[in-house]
C-alpha cells in the first residue's frame, strides 16, 4: 500500500473501479449532459483536468491540511480549477459552455473528484495521484461517452451531431430526455458489471471444484 | 409453491385460466375498435401481441429459463398496450412500445409477478414520450378507406376550437381515440364479465370512477352558471371519455401492481381518479389515465403495508403499545 504500482492505479481508474459503472458517483452530471457525444467529451475533459489538478495539488498538500477541517481545503481547491476550467470554456468554446450550463460550475461538488481527494491523494504521492486522476478521468469520459452514444444514437439518430442512421429512423425522443438518461445509465451499469464481475465468478467456481 | 397449513380453499383457478377470462373480456371493445376505425386496427393489434409474445419467449430463452408464453401473460400484456394506441400508427410503435412493455418493465425485474408498473402502461407511456406525435395522430370514426386525423374529445377541455362530442357518441365509442377505450358500452360488457367472474373486485373501477365523478360534479359545480343538466353532463362526459374505462376495470385492476388489502384497494382507485383529474384539467397532457395508474403502481406496496390487518391472536409488541 506504501508503494503503489503506477499502471496498476492507471487501469483500476478505467475498470475496476470505473467510477461511473463501478463506484457509481457522478451520476447527476452523467444523466444531465449524455445526451450528446459532444457533451460528454466535454464534460469529461473539463472533468479529467479538474481531477488531474486537484488530485496533484491536494497530494502535494497533503501534510499541511489539518485534518478537520480537510473538506473545506479540498472544495477550495477543486473549485480554483473548476473556476480556470469554466474561464477557458467561456472564452474558447461558449457553445459547449452553454451546452453543459450549470453543470461545470458544479464539478466543484462532483463527488468522484471529492472521493479521489479524500481516498487517494490525501493518502499518497505526487506521481501516484496524477496517475490515479488521469485514469479515473479516462474511466469517467469513456463511461459518459458510452451513455451518450446510445442516447444520441437512438433519441436523434446522431452521432456527435452528424446524422448516421438513416432518414427513415424515427428518433425515440425519451433517449433524449431524463428517463432515457436513467434508462441506458442502469442498463449499462448492468451490462458492464455483467462482463467484470462475470469472470471473478467462474474463477470461483473452478477453485470450489 | 407456498405451502400452509390447513384449511385448504380448493379452486382450479391457474394464470392461465385468468389471463384467458381477462382477454375474453377485452373481445368486446376489440371488436368496437375494428368496427370503428376500420380492419387496419387489425394490423396494430397482432403486431402488438407478436411482438410482445416473441420478446417474451426470447428473453426466457436467452435467461435460461423456463419459457412461459402459455400462461398468456405476454398475449395480455401486447392486446392490452394494442387498445392503448391510436388506430393505424407506425409498424415500429407498437412492435418497440410491446419490447419494451416485456423486456424493460416486466422482465428486467424479475418477470410475470415481479413488475413494480403494469407493463402494456409502461409501454405506452415510453411510446408517448418517444413518439408524441405519431402517439396522438387520432382517425376519425368511420372514415372510409380515407384517413382523417382529428383531435380526441377530451382536447376540448383545453382548445376551444375542438368540437364537443354527444353523450351518446361517447358511450358507445363513435368517437376519436385508442383502439380499445372509445367504446364505454364494450368495456362495460367486458368488465360486467369480469365482475361476474370474480377476477376483479368492483372496489377498483368503483373508487376510480367514483372519484372521477365527484372530481367532475365538483368542477362543474363550480362553474358559473351551472344547472342539474349541465353538471350531469360533465360527469358524464368525463366517465365515458378518454381511457377511464379501460383504465378502471382492466388496467388498474392488474394483480401485481395494485394492493391486495381491501382497504388499500379503495385508496388506490381514489388516488387514480384524483391524478387523471388533475391531469386532465390541469395537466399538459389532454388525457391522464395511463400516467395516473403508473403513479398509483409506485404506491401499492406501500399502500398495502399502511393497511396491513392485525392477525387475530397477534401479540402487540412492546413499542407499539
Amino acid at each position: 500500500m506504501e508503494k503503489p504500482v503506477l499502471k496498476g492505479v492507471f487501469v483500476n481508474g478505467i475498470l475496476n473501479e470505473n467510477p461511473l459503472f463501478r463506484l457509481v458517483l457522478g451520476t447527476c452530471p452523467s444523466i444531465a449532459v449524455s445526451t450528446s457525444l459532444t457533451n460528454a467529451v466535454g464534460m469529461g475533459a473539463a472533468a479529467m483536468f479538474v481531477l488531474i489538478c486537484s488530485n496533484i495539488l491536494i497530494s502535494l498538500l497533503r501534510n499541511f491540511i489539518p485534518d478537520k477541517v480537510r473538506i473545506p481545503c479540498y472544495i477550495v481547491v477543486i473549485a480554483m480549477f473548476v473556476t480556470v476550467v469554466q474561464m477557458v470554456l467561456k472564452a474558447f468554446v461558449p457553445a459547449l459552455d452553454e451546452a453543459l450550463g450549470i453543470f461545470i460550475p458544479l464539478i466543484v461538488v462532483n463527488c468522484i473528484i471529492l472521493a479521489r481527494a479524500e481516498s487517494f491523494a490525501s493518502k499518497n504521492g505526487v506521481a501516484a495521484s496524477a496517475i490515479d486522476g488521469l485514469g479515473m478521468g479516462i474511466g469517467f469520459t469513456i463511461a459518459l461517452m458510452m451513455i451518450a452514444f446510445v442516447r444520441e444514437l437512438l433519441g436523434t439518430g446522431s452521432l456527435f451531431g452528424v446524422r448516421v442512421l438513416p432518414e427513415g429512423y424515427p428518433d425515440a425522443l425519451m433517449f433524449i430526455l431524463a428517463p432515457g438518461g436513467f434508462l441506458v445509465l442502469g442498463l449499462l451499469l448492468a451490462l458492464v458489471n455483467y462482463f467484470l464481475s462475470g469472470k471473478k465468478k467462474k474463477k470461483k467456481k473452478g477453485g470450489a471444484h | 409453491m407456498i405451502l400452509s397449513g390447513s384449511p385448504h380453499i380448493r379452486s382450479n383457478a391457474s394464470v392461465t385460466k385468468i389471463m384467458l377470462d381477462v382477454i375474453i373480456a377485452l373481445v368486446p371493445a376489440c371488436i368496437a375498435g375494428v368496427y370503428f376505425f376500420g380492419p387496419g386496427t387489425l394490423t396494430t393489434i397482432a403486431l402488438c401481441i407478436a411482438s410482445a409474445v416473441g420478446c417474451e419467449a426470447a428473453i426466457q430463452y436467452f435467461t435460461k429459463r423456463d419459457i412461459a408464453i402459455k400462461d398468456l401473460s405476454a398475449v395480455l400484456t401486447g392486446l392490452l398496450l394494442a387498445l392503448n394506441l391510436p388506430p393505424n400508427v407506425p409498424w415500429y410503435l407498437p412492435v418497440f412500445g410491446a419490447a419494451f412493455a416485456i423486456i424493460i418493465v416486466k422482465q428486467c425485474f424479475g418477470g410475470l409477478g415481479h413488475n413494480f408498473m403494469n407493463p402494456a402502461l409502461g409501454g405506452r407511456a415510453f411510446l408517448m414520450i418517444s413518439w408524441p406525435v405519431a402517439m396522438t395522430a387520432f382517425l376519425v370514426p368511420n372514415g372510409g378507406i380515407d384517413a382523417i386525423s382529428t383531435a380526441t374529445p377530451l382536447a376540448a377541455l383545453t382548445n376551444s376550437s375542438v368540437e364537443v362530442a354527444t353523450i351518446g357518441d361517447l358511450f358507445f365509442g363513435n368517437v376519436a381515440g385508442c383502439i380499445g377505450e372509445t367504446s364505454a358500452f364494450a368495456l362495460l360488457i367486458g368488465g360486467a364479465y369480469l365482475l361476474i367472474k370474480r377476477i376483479i373486485s368492483f372496489r377498483i373501477p368503483g373508487a376510480y370512477l367514483g372519484t372521477v365523478a365527484v372530481f367532475a360534479c365538483l368542477t362543474a359545480l363550480a362553474a358559473p352558471g351551472a344547472t342539474g343538466s349541465s353538471v350531469l353532463e360533465t360527469v358524464l362526459f368525463h366517465l365515458l371519455s378518454g381511457g377511464v374505462m379501460l383504465g378502471a376495470f382492466f388496467m388498474a385492476t392488474d394483480y401485481v401492481t395494485s394492493p391486495m388489502n381491501r382497504n388499500a384497494q379503495i385508496v388506490f382507485g381514489v388516488g387514480c381518479g384524483v391524478v387523471t383529474m388533475v391531469i386532465r384539467l390541469w395537466g399538459g397532457y389532454p388525457e391522464g389515465v395511463s400516467f395516473s395508474i403508473l403513479f398509483m403502481n409506485l404506491f401499492a406496496p406501500l399502500l398495502d403495508r399502511a393497511f396491513k390487518r392485525k392477525v387475530f391472536g397477534e401479540v402487540r409488541s412492546v413499542e407499539e403499545q
